[in-house]
């Protein structure tokens, strides 16, 4: 028995050290490692990362941002100026120079206060992508920094957003504006155009598969390349992966085309939620099956012990 | 013509005996299947890897009620239909997944058991031939069913393993083709690695196992000690019911209830893996669907195939391929090197006491390195010292078995 026990340990050890080999320790020296930053947004990382030229210019630009988040700003004053931007993210808004403007209904809830101040001054300063643009006011929301110049008026839109549009959004809502005007989630039938609807006539059914053609060349043009549908991603990254990318595309995939999308924490976390819902959705029958079959396999083996000893009690 | 009893009743023990000899079979293989006392729970690895194939065998079947072998519908038949239309679809697949990892680890367990106590030589060989033979067909079984799925590891590690067939500066392009069915690894070759995952492999498996067991029958299973002696005797001891005097055990019911407690305790880790641990068996870059103009950053095979793998890496490309090919079938050789007349623990066997704790170290440090990336000098350099280590202890072997101490 007590042999036994010692050569269990050995086997226990060794599997152990091939687990850690192959799992842990291989993960660690194969992914190179991004700080996180909490999902605020300050700047730091692309003035590190940016070109010398630049350099100043993004400097610059930060820390007026960070002047107008110390502004008092007036949500009643800002309903004026939201209107223009309901110019643009109206319903049923088509593509717009590569996508279709988002819905801005819980723009409040999911983005950074900063960010959202950063993306009225300059849209693609914000989203580091103002290496794409010659002239930053060629970004398809660009025309903006026109319409909106006044630090006091940013700041009034933003505490309007913080005010009307803060409502708790559902995991999906999260994901439809953030997203999915780049990203399809075929296993939730949608696409760059939202949800499939069901239709009557093969022709109809045909028409829309065109129109979703049509707006996934215009994403491509903007992008580049398609965004892939993100129907497994949760299961195809790591949580680490995902969230550092989320919060900065450059930091993982550096000169990727994806743009920073400015999510808040609690923005993310319905994000994630979302699509681990739709990639991983047996999450939770796994949570209350699994103590079943174990608890199932440990009576089982108590069993087989009882048994075992009783057959091997008079051998020796 | 034998006797048959008219009055039997159809199917009681005695009708079916009159014409199955059912009690004879059961003693032959079960009863009076003697097995010696002198053993730990690592000589129920093998039940166990017999329980782990039945397991395989049947949340295989469930899987392949759903999946479906297209190029362009095999990644949502497995990601999406099984994982979230099937009823306990998932359950299912992370079975099939963490059972074919856990096969090899309990396969790897059961092999270096059996060179720790020469459980391999004088009458054993050809349990350790048929056990080799059932380690190609699981690793061809394995590499097939990853193929399935269709994701980008599929694809790529497909990619370039059937590379590896072109031999080098050989330039066999044409066997490459030949066995992909096309240029690149498409719907021919996802077709064909789909007949041999879910039908010929494992008809051949279950040939081998039967193989493997009657190949036990006659030699017995060896003891710790690797004692020999005469089982007849040791048999009829028992049978007297002098079971304390008795050096053997008959297989049911005595040795059964032990294989099924380890059963047991393998199960509860078998499951925890399947429930709350599942990544290290499903390679998160499969989650990625196939795609053949992106290359994945790292490819590398499943755990089992690293450290083979790393030995194809350090070297030249020819090298590279010699040393993979050799590495392949060397254990197969494994009781024609070793030239001592010893069956014992390797405690007892000085110098291969040695070999045998540096060759286990050495594939669990060749299986380490085989994941990383090549591009680190120093890890590199570890995986070539230990490609190089590993041949270096196969030419030892005979030497040091040649001048060992007859106990
Ligand atoms: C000229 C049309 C236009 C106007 C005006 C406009 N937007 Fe946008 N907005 C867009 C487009 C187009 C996008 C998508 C940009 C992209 O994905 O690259 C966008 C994106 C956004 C996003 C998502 C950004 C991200 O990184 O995820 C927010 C939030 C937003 N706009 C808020 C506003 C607010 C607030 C205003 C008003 C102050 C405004 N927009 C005015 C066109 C406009
Ligand atoms: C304006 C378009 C756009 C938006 C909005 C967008 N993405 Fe992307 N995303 C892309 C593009 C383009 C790529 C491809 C990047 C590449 O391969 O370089 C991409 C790639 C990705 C990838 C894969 C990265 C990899 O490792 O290959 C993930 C994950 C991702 N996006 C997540 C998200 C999430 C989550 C959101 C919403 C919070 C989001 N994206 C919003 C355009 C977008
Ligand atoms: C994967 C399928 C396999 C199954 C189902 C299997 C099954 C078994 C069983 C039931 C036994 C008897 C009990 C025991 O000693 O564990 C056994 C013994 C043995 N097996 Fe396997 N085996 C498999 C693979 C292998 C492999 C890959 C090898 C090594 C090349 C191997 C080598 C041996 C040896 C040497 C013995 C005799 C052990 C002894 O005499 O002490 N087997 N196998």
């Amino acid at each position: 028995m007590n042999k036994e026990l010692k050569i269990f340990g050995v086997v226990a050890f060794f599997t152990l050290l091939l687990y850690w080999g192959v799992e842990p320790f291989a993960h660690s020296q194969m992914h190179k490692h991004v700080e996180g930053h909490g999902f605020t947004y300050d700047g730091t990382a692309d003035i590190a990362e940016a070109s010398a030229e630049k350099k100043e210019a993004k400097t610059a630009f930060w820390a007026d941002v960070k002047k107008i988040a110390a502004l008092e700003g007036d949500a009643v004053a800002g309903e004026a100026t939201f209107g223009m931007c309901m110019g643009c993210h109206m319903d049923g808004a088509g593509n717009m120079g590569g996508v279709i403007p988002p819905s801005l209904d819980h723009a409040g809830a999911i983005y950074d206060k900063n960010y959202l101040i950063a993306l009225i001054k300059d849209p693609a300063m914000a989203s580091n992508v103002d290496h794409k643009y010659a002239d930053t006011m060629m970004h398809p929301m660009g025309s903006i920094k026109t319409m909106v110049t006044e630090p006091q008026d940013i700041a009034n839109v933003v505490a309007y957003l913080k005010a009307n549009k803060s409502a708790e959004p559902t995991a999906k809502e999260a994901f439809s504006e953030a997203c999915a005007r780049c990203h399809a989630m075929r296993y939730d039938k949608a696409t760059q155009l939202g949800d499939t609807p069901t239709f009557k006539y093969k022709k109809d059914e045909l028409a829309h598969e065109i129109k979703v053609i049509e707006e996934q060349d215009a994403v491509k043009a903007y992008m580049g390349k398609l965004p892939p549908d993100l129907s497994m991603i949760i299961r195809a990254r790591s949580h680490h992966f995902m969230e550092t990318f989320v919060e900065n595309p450059q930091s993982q995939l550096a000169g990727t085309s994806m743009p920073r999308v400015g999510l808040n924490e609690a923005g993310y976390e319905k994000v994630e939620e979302y699509l681990s819902d739709i990639g991983d959705p047996s999450k939770p029958a796994r949570e209350i099956a699994g103590p079943w079959v174990i608890g199932f396999m440990i009576l089982f083996t108590i069993l087989a012990y009882l048994w075992k000893s009783s057959l091997w009690r008079d051998l020796h | 013509m034998a006797h048959f009893d008219e009055n039997a009743k159809p199917f009681s023990a005695q009708w079916l005996d009159e014409r199955l000899a059912i009690s004879t079979v059961r003693k032959v293989l079960a009863f009076e299947y003697w097995i010696p006392k002198n053993i730990n729970f690592l000589w129920a690895m093998g039940m166990v890897l017999a329980a782990t194939f039945g397991i395989l065998v049947v949340s295989g079947i469930f899987l392949l009620m759903y999946y479906q072998p297209g190029v362009d519908t095999a990644f949502d038949s497995v990601n999406y239909l099984i994982m979230t239309e099937v009823g306990y679809g998932w359950l299912w697949r992370h079975v099939h997944g963490v059972g074919a990892s856990l096969v090899f680890l309990i396969i790897y367990i059961h092999m270096f058991t059996g060179i720790y106590y020469g459980s391999y030589k004088r009458g054993r060989e050809m349990i350790w031939l048929s056990g080799m033979l059932l380690f190609v067909l699981f690793s061809a079984e394995a590499f097939s069913g990853y193929m399935l799925p269709w994701g980008q590891m599929s694809y790529w590690a497909g990619m370039v393993i059937t590379n590896l067939f072109s031999g080098g500066s050989l330039e066999a392009y044409g066997l490459v083709e030949w066995i992909r069915g096309d240029y690149v690894p498409g719907q021919a070759f996802l077709t064909r690695f789909f007949m041999l995952h879910v039908f010929l492999l494992p008809l051949v498996i279950i040939g081998g196992i039967v193989f493997h067991f009657a190949t036990l029958r006659l030699p017995h299973v060896n003891n710790q000690d690797g004692e020999d002696f005469d089982f007849e005797e040791a048999a009829e001891l028992y049978k007297a019911g002098k079971v304390k005097e008795s050096k053997v055990i008959p297989f049911q019911p005595v040795f059964l209830s032990k294989d099924v407690f380890v059963m047991g305790i393998y199960f509860i880790l078998f499951f925890y893996l399947v429930f709350y641990n599942f990544d290290f068996a499903m390679d998160p870059v499969n989650f990625d669907p196939a795609d053949g103009l992106k290359t994945p950053a790292h490819i590398y095979p499943e755990w089992y195939f690293l450290w083979s793998y790393e030995i194809l890496r350090p070297f030249s490309k020819d090298l590279g391929l010699i040393a993979f090919g050799i590495a392949q079938v060397i254990f197969l050789a494994l009781p024609f090197l070793d030239r001592s007349p010893n069956v014992a623990p390797a405690s007892k066997r000085g110098l291969f006491h040695i070999w045998f704790w540096l060759m286990l170290i050495d594939v669990l440090v060749l299986t380490f390195m085989g994941k990383l990336p090549p591009t680190d000098a120093t890890f590199a350099f570890i995986g070539l010292v230990s490609a190089v280590l590993f041949f270096v202890l196969w030419i030892a072997l005979p030497f040091i078995t040649k001048i060992e101490k007859k106990l």
